[in-house]
């Protein structure tokens, strides 16, 4: 469940930073170009941050009780050699539902 | 029809192909977000004012942990620090248009409106202010309008799914599936791996700390060994 008063301070605040963060450059007439530092690293937020937030929950699910689960194990690796493999996220979405349909589904 | 009107449907034309992708994303956002516990109008409010995807999702996880709000916050806008570069690139495009034009396409600024926009002014370099502006706007209709139907959808049906289908999981599978296309380099497998042996080796730390001092450490790594490739080449 998801409290509340963390619900609303979270959504205007990402709300208005998130549009502050597009609006930068194209607001502010700023044709300035980045520092080479900064535009490097921006590459990699993404990649760093999405692979954070996703690996504890693929090891020790809470559905599961933090208990390791195979289907969730094997369905995630599916999901992640199909989108390095197809390079794409739609594929590797199908693919991996599909795997932990399969492993829940053989499991029971 | 006018040069502005057929650089209009050029960019409705050329967004087309995210419809496929956007829908599915849509509900799956509708469907997580009540299933979190979000009322339907709530969902709508989230995805009305933040309208970014990969960062409302990863708000909804933080916020399912019970991490405060700020951290909640760095997290998910740490996804969204993309889009600082997508800012930087069409800002020569169109920093001859008026300051309310900017700041209302400022708001459409997303993964698929930024692709479409640069693949067409590499083709077309010669376009008018006017046709670039257009062109953005065409690009923005089949995505937005989707995008909020999506979500919506997904939001009146989700508290109907059935706990079987292991729903939970589908937040993880999403992330992996995008992180997976975007390990195109050396330095993006090491970044994404780092991330991944950090944030389970710091899995201990408060509300969710042990993300953000594992995603810091593996931006940087990959950052640095792209750097040190580059200058060796």
């Amino acid at each position: 469940m998801i409290d509340r008063s963390t619900f609303w301070i979270v959504v205007p605040l990402l709300a208005i930073g998130t549009y502050l963060i597009r609006f930068s450059f194209l607001g502010t007439l700023g044709n300035r170009p980045l520092p080479a530092w900064l535009t490097r690293a921006l590459k990699f937020t993404a990649v760093a941050i999405l692979a954070a937030l996703v690996a504890p929950g693929v090891l020790w699910p809470a559905a599961t009780g933090g208990q390791t689960d195979p289907a969730r194990l094997v369905a995630a690796v599916v999901t992640l050699a199909t989108g390095i493999a197809t390079r794409s996220t739609m594929g590797a979405i199908a693919a991996g539902a599909a795997a932990l349909y399969g492993m829940l589904w053989l499991m029971s | 029809m006018s040069p502005t009107r057929s650089a209009y449907f050029r960019g409705v034309y050329a967004a087309l192909p995210f419809v496929v992708i956007v829908i599915p994303f849509g509900m799956l956002f509708g469907v997580v977000a009540t299933e979190a516990g979000l009322q339907v109008w709530e969902t709508m409010v989230f995805t009305l004012a933040v309208f970014a995807g990969a960062s409302q999702f990863a708000a909804i996880q933080t916020m399912q942990e019970n991490a405060p709000a700020a951290i909640v916050l760095v997290t998910a806008l740490a996804v969204n620090l993309r889009m600082v570069m997508y800012s930087v690139a069409l800002a020569p495009h169109y920093g001859e248009a008026p300051r309310w034009t900017r700041a209302i396409m400022s708001y459409f600024l997303v993964d698929q409106t930024f692709a479409t926009a640069t693949v067409e002014f590499e083709k077309r370099p010669d376009l008018t202010l006017s046709e670039k502006i257009a062109f953005f706007f065409g690009s923005v209709t089949p995505v937005a309008p989707v995008w909020f139907a999506a979500s919506l959808c997904g939001a009146l049906i989700g508290r109907a799914v059935p706990a079987e289908w292991a729903l939970d999981f589908a937040l993880p599978i999403t992330f992996l599936a995008m992180v997976a296309p975007m390990l195109r380099s050396l330095p993006h497998i090491v970044a994404a791996g780092l991330s991944i042996l950090l944030s389970l080796g710091l899995a201990w730390m408060p509300y969710g700390t042990g993300l953000l001092v594992a995603a810091g450490l593996s931006m940087t790594a990959g950052a640095a060994l792209d750097a040190w490739l580059e200058r060796r080449t």
